[in-house]
């Protein structure tokens, strides 16, 4: 716990990584000063793009301790304002999910190479990165811990399926190999209460190490502190069952 | 995205963004989280021309009966249009 007599301090900077196919991207890389080796953890970013607000997460979590890498999942639809990058991407109908999972691996890999981490890699989204989070968790062997906060389309209609999203998450939850935190708005559309259920039932059937908080007054975004959908006790008690999951699992 | 409401249309004419007016040649109307508009969906349009990278866009998010309400008023301008001989001959 950080009382005021203590040096604290981080240094964040864009750096460049190796993500899926061998390609050259992005990514905001934060990690806290002083000795001794830190715990990990890659950000998958949501669908308004590798915005300001992911830039304050990565920041957030490195003052918690954690070295953190975001990386730029919209990176090959070009360069702009974060808005105007994932305008282009949303209009493409995302990114492809091997290229997504490619990319998180990268990350991984960049972290797990650090003389100052501890070993433990963590992997956080939101919205769409929750999404993400879940089939990089599931897909690219090595993540200890999971945060999947209101990720819609882990539970997919087979009329959803698509060249660039053509198994749903949910079918890989057999090989999740590390515990799950999942946090939800009982207002949420994407995903609903119905598929939230389905995707606990899965995790259930499967003997999975998870938390689901699924919380009342609360829909989707609820972290977003800039957005209508802000909800400022709800946010305040998911942060902080975020920072005591990942404690638990990657320290 | 996330609710994989997105479609591409081929459109002509011009629009004005932050660097001024630029040929449209693309409009993306979805269906999900605007970036701005104090809801929690709404009903984005932008006017894009790709080739000229993303920043060559122009945004609008509207609420569901602002756009429906603004479908029914373009046809209308279009139907004087046609009615008063403006549109162009084919």
């Amino acid at each position: 716990m950080y009382t005021t007599e203590m040096h604290e301090g981080v240094h964040a900077e864009t750096i460049t990584m190796t993500g899926a196919n061998g390609d050259s991207i992005n990514a905001y890389l934060a990690r806290p000063l002083g000795e001794g080796r830190f715990p990990a953890v890659v950000l998958a970013h949501h669908m308004p793009g590798w915005d300001a607000w992911y830039r304050e997460v990565t920041f957030k979590f490195a003052l918690h301790g954690y070295v953190t890498i975001s990386p730029n999942l919209f990176f090959r639809a070009g360069h702009g304002t974060p808005e105007d990058v994932a305008a282009k991407v949303r209009a493409d109908g995302g990114m492809p999910d091997d290229q997504v999972v490619g990319d998180l691996a990268g990350a991984l890999n960049y972290v797990r190479a650090l003389s100052y981490v501890n070993g433990k890699v963590g992997i956080f989204g939101t919205c769409s990165g929750g999404r993400h989070a879940y089939l990089a968790a599931c897909r690219a062997p090595g993540f200890d811990a999971l945060v999947d906060c209101w990720g819609g389309n882990v539970v997919m209609r087979p009329d959803q399926l698509s060249l660039k999203m053509p198994v749903a998450p949910i079918d890989y939850t057999k090989d999740l190999p590390c515990p799950i935190l999942g946090l939800f708005g009982n207002d949420d559309t994407t995903p609903s209460p119905e598929q939230v259920n389905l995707h606990e039932a899965e995790l259930k059937k499967y003997g999975k190490n998870y938390e689901f908080h699924r919380y009342d007054g609360a829909g989707h975004g609820f972290f977003y502190y800039h957005r209508p959908m802000y909800r400022q006790a709800q946010a305040v008690d998911g942060w902080e069952k975020v920072f005591a999951f990942l404690e638990k699992y990657l320290i | 995205m996330c609710t994989m409401i997105a479609e591409k249309i081929k459109i002509e004419g011009s629009g004005k963004g932050t660097n001024g007016w630029f040929a449209l040649d693309q409009a993306d109307v979805s269906y999900d989280h605007p970036f701005n508009a104090p809801y929690q969906y709404a009903l984005n349009i932008d006017f894009v021309n790709e080739s000229l990278g993303p920043s060559a866009r122009v945004a609008v998010e509207l609420s569901d009966s602002a756009a429906r309400e603004l479908v029914r008023t373009i046809l209308s301008a279009l139907e004087q249009a046609e009615a008063g001989g403006h549109l162009p001959k084919k």
